[in-house]
């Protein structure tokens, strides 16, 4: 059906059987394939190619190196945490294990490229040989001269070798600041909505015909696409959901051919989805243990997020609330909110706020210990002495990470805290003591 | 096979394009230099008078040969030794070491390197070597054993000459400049760098024992010499099998130079920048549009592959985030203007949009918290946006503060080319104030 695959010195059966296998990215194939040439021709030093991420990059790579049988090393650059990874596994996919046998223990790049040398003059290069790097920005991480050695690769090991960099980021982001061997750069746009509907309406559910998979999956798109953009988070949640489409037709209340009534029933439920699997706040494995479930309402189940209430002691709760109130108000207003006789206070000074110095805007102010303590013996009503066990619960707050030290010059001497949970967590806690947290807050009133 | 030979060298045109492709391929990709070298003639001819001292009456030099990058350094340097090995005595004689700066990355593997491209591993064994120098000396003396004539000239090529400048102590440059000052053994040392300032990186004692030669490869060539070497690495070689081919070849080549709409392009890649390499890039791609049913290049072509060679990076990624993603950048593009530069965190970015919301009353983009937080990071993963300050792992990730790495200019043009884009959300960007 398509016939824009075309290059010479490939089968022409091949290059057929590539096409079926890379739907609506046919134009970024044959662009792929022209650079690269024919097989014993040399082929550009490296190329780059960047794309959102499910976008094909790595697909379109591995189909038509594997579909044409081109010598390759696929190399992922989250496996190789060191540079003796990434040449051991070139070599063994290049050369065979007994090159990568003659890397010393600890191999830097002269190694590799002398080891590559001998072995490209032992054997030849009849075609092009390609190494495809995923995930090419963690390459800058690396050794600063990995990756312009490797952009210049063919020049270094003076063999046919093409280097192809995979990438989300762009190239401006990589460029070492002495400059390199500059590569082809090479974009895989972002898939339309129409072929995203084109290749999600592909794996269809053999009991149901395609038109109404495909109407399934233009009402999920009709939810998901203005968030989300990724072929395979689309794909999990169109698998995910499926069955939950399908259940009016399987209790015969519903026609396949009645899409409305069809996404009456669906759509609150995606949009629930949204909100729960979309963010794996609900695993996959629960959400299908939900929808199996008619009689409890999806959504009961609670996600990871409402897991994150944890139980304090009392004393706990109020240290934490204190310091919540110490980091989000300003500390002028401590007089007016804490003090049981203050004076006199201008109304209108104190309330003119914007909303540039709003504290939930710009988010939490350091504090030192002595205001925690006197807002903390404010908000307790009862008299507190101040044992160890209160400063201990104090440094147990940092170790949960509610709290947070700022500086560390000085771990006794006044030390400085940040409160680091959310509204929502402290007006829950605020609850459980009965304490109104909203009245004493400055952004609040 | 015999009947293709009977028709005088006719090849049938697949077979032509394939050695089009081919010869033009080995020269873009493999820099394959097409034998004369254009406009380097006085600095070709110093370097080979240089080096041929060295080969042939022994004498030592150092000379560094500085350009930019793409300017035909190591081209020139190829020539050079080219023609220098084409005489007899220097061909006898010469021993030539080729160091890189990017593979040679620390003076015990330079050593290594140097001893086996010398050959002498078994010469050396497991001696012990007191110091660097000594063990330099000592490879250099067993070359003098090893020949009648009592020492070989030796060459030292160092590619990527600033990086061997960020050794320890350049341990390395200054025992090979200081054999060139003193010892016995000619050697000259040809140092190939992109550094203009690459002097000012050398050690005092370095410095000084360096004969500050310098080779300048700066490419002050103007329009008519680019075009003319446009045309020149895209024609065909005399000695193409199918003369008639070549002949339509090379005519369509110079109809390509004359076309108005292709100097335009080639003015525009000119003026960005002048060295050959981008050339190169930009006729790859050219070339490889051509194929069997359509073999010759043609201005659209090139106009398209300049098009794809010079198209906005940022603005490609920018086309394909979702809505949400493209409505938190307007929102930051509003905080950046209205607090000038200052950085900005989740929760003002995502209060900037609810206020967008409240005027517009359209409940189409009301997403949660957590949603948006999921686009603000991705549109983190793809360094659109970046952390204000390196340590901030400690505060919570909707108070980290960030920056926007985009432009008020690649916004708005992302913005229009963006597929069916709300009026609304236009409408929003385009107003000056939130």
């Amino acid at each position: 059906m398509t016939t824009l695959l075309q290059q010479q010195g490939y089968e022409e059966e091949r290059l057929r059987r590539v096409a079926e296998q890379l739907p609506c990215r046919e134009v970024q194939a044959g662009m792929l394939l022209s650079l690269m040439g024919q097989p014993q021709h040399y082929s550009y030093p490296s190329i780059f190619i960047y794309g959102h991420r499910a976008s094909g990059k790595s697909h379109v790579m591995n189909v038509l190196l594997k579909e044409l049988e081109l010598p390759h090393a696929t190399v992922s650059c989250v496996e190789c945490v060191s540079v003796a990874l990434l040449f051991e596994q070139v070599l063994l996919s290049l050369f065979g294990c007994g090159a990568a046998s003659l890397l010393p223990r600890s191999p830097s790049l002269s190694d590799f490229v002398r080891v590559y040398r001998q072995q490209s003059s032992q054997d030849p290069a009849k075609q092009t040989r390609y190494i495809v790097m995923e995930k090419a920005e963690l390459l800058r991480d690396t050794d600063a001269n990995l990756l312009p050695a490797l952009l210049r690769l063919q020049e270094l090991v003076e063999d046919n070798v093409t280097v192809i960099l995979l990438s989300e980021i762009v190239w401006d982001k990589f460029r070492p600041n002495t400059g390199c061997f500059e590569p082809l750069l090479l974009h895989f746009p972002d898939y339309s909505k129409g072929d995203l509907q084109e290749i999600l309406s592909q794996d269809t559910h053999p009991s149901y015909s395609a038109e109404f998979y495909s109407s399934y999956i233009n009402i999920l798109l009709g939810v998901f696409y203005s968030v989300c953009r990724d072929l395979r988070e689309l794909r999990h949640l169109a698998a995910l959901n499926f069955s939950k489409f399908c259940e009016p037709l399987a209790e015969a209340k519903v026609k396949e051919t009645d899409t409305h009534k069809l996404w009456r029933n669906i759509e609150p439920h995606l949009k629930k989805a949204m909100q729960t699997v979309y963010l794996r706040e609900v695993s996959s494995l629960q959400w299908e243990q939900m929808q199996q479930m008619e009689e409890k309402e999806t959504g009961a189940v609670r996600g990871l997020s409402a897991h994150t209430h944890v139980e304090l002691p009392y004393y706990s709760k109020f240290l934490l609330i204190a310091a919540y109130l110490a980091s989000y108000n300003p500390a002028r207003t401590d007089k007016r909110f804490f003090l049981k006789h203050h004076g006199k206070i201008k109304k209108t000074n104190f309330l003119k706020k914007n909303e540039k110095t709003s504290n939930h805007l710009l988010g939490p102010k350091p504090f030192p210990l002595d205001r925690l303590l006197a807002i903390f013996y404010s908000v307790v009503d009862s008299r507190v002495v101040p044992t160890a066990s209160i400063f201990s619960q104090i440094s147990s707050l940092v170790t949960l990470q509610l709290l947070s030290q700022v500086s560390h010059d000085d771990q006794l001497d006044a030390p400085k805290y940040k409160c680091a949970v959310s509204l929502d967590f402290i007006s829950a806690i605020s609850r459980t003591v009965n304490f109104e947290i909203v009245k004493y807050l400055y952004d609040f009133l | 096979m015999s009947k293709r030979k009977g028709k005088e060298g006719h090849l049938p045109i697949g077979e032509c394009i394939t050695q089009v492709q081919q010869i033009l391929r080995e020269r873009f990709c493999h820099q394959q230099h097409t034998g004369k070298l254009e406009g380097v003639e006085s600095q070709q001819k110093h370097l080979l008078e240089l080096l041929k001292r060295t080969a042939v009456h022994g004498e030592s030099n150092s000379v560094l040969i500085v350009g930019p990058r793409g300017a035909g350094k190591t081209t020139l340097l190829q020539c050079v030794l080219r023609d220098l090995l084409q005489e007899k005595d220097a061909q006898k004689n010469l021993l030539q070491v080729h160091l890189n700066g990017l593979l040679q990355t620390d003076d015990r593997i330079a050593l290594k390197e140097i001893t086996r491209q010398l050959h002498l591993e078994n010469v050396v064994g497991d001696k012990v070597f007191g110091s660097f120098a000594e063990n330099l000396a000592f490879l250099l003396e067993a070359l003098k054993k090893g020949d009648r004539s009592s020492s070989r000239p030796v060459l030292f090529v160092l590619d990527e000459f600033d990086l061997f400048a960020h050794h320890k102590n350049q341990t390395l440059l200054y025992n090979l400049l200081d054999v060139s000052q003193s010892a016995q053994t000619p050697v000259a040392v040809v140092g190939v760098t992109c550094r203009l300032d690459v002097l000012e990186l050398l050690e005092k004692r370095v410095k000084s024992r360096f004969s500050h030669r310098q080779i300048h490869l700066l490419s002050g060539s103007t329009f008519a010499r680019y075009l003319e070497r446009v045309r020149s690495q895209l024609s065909l070689p005399g000695h193409f099998q199918d003369a008639q081919f070549a002949e339509e070849w090379n005519a369509s080549v110079r109809s390509l130079c004359e076309d108005r709409a292709a100097e335009e392009v080639f003015r525009r890649h000119f003026n960005s920048s002048t060295d050959l390499r981008s050339l190169h890039a930009l006729l790859m791609s050219c070339l490889s549009r051509v194929s069997v049913s359509k073999p010759v290049i043609k201005p659209a072509d090139l106009l398209d592959a300049s098009r794809t060679c010079l198209a906005d990076a940022k603005a490609n990624m920018l086309h394909g985030l979702s809505i949400l993603e493209l409505c938190l950048i307007i929102a930051m593009k509003h905080l950046n203007d209205v607090y000038e530069g200052e950085p900005f965190n989740l929760q003002m970015v995502h209060n900037e949009f609810k206020k967008f919301l409240q005027r517009k009353s359209n409940s189409m983009y009301k997403f949660e918290q957590p949603v948006v937080m999921k686009a603000f990071e991705h549109l983190q993963q793809l360094e659109l946006i970046r952390p204000a300050d390196g340590s901030s792992a400690k505060t919570q990730r909707e108070y980290q503060l960030m920056r926007l790495m985009l432009d008020h200019s690649q916004i708005m043009e992302a913005l229009q080319k963006y597929p069916q884009c709300p009026t609304d959300v236009k409408q929003w960007a385009m107003s000056a104030f939130g």
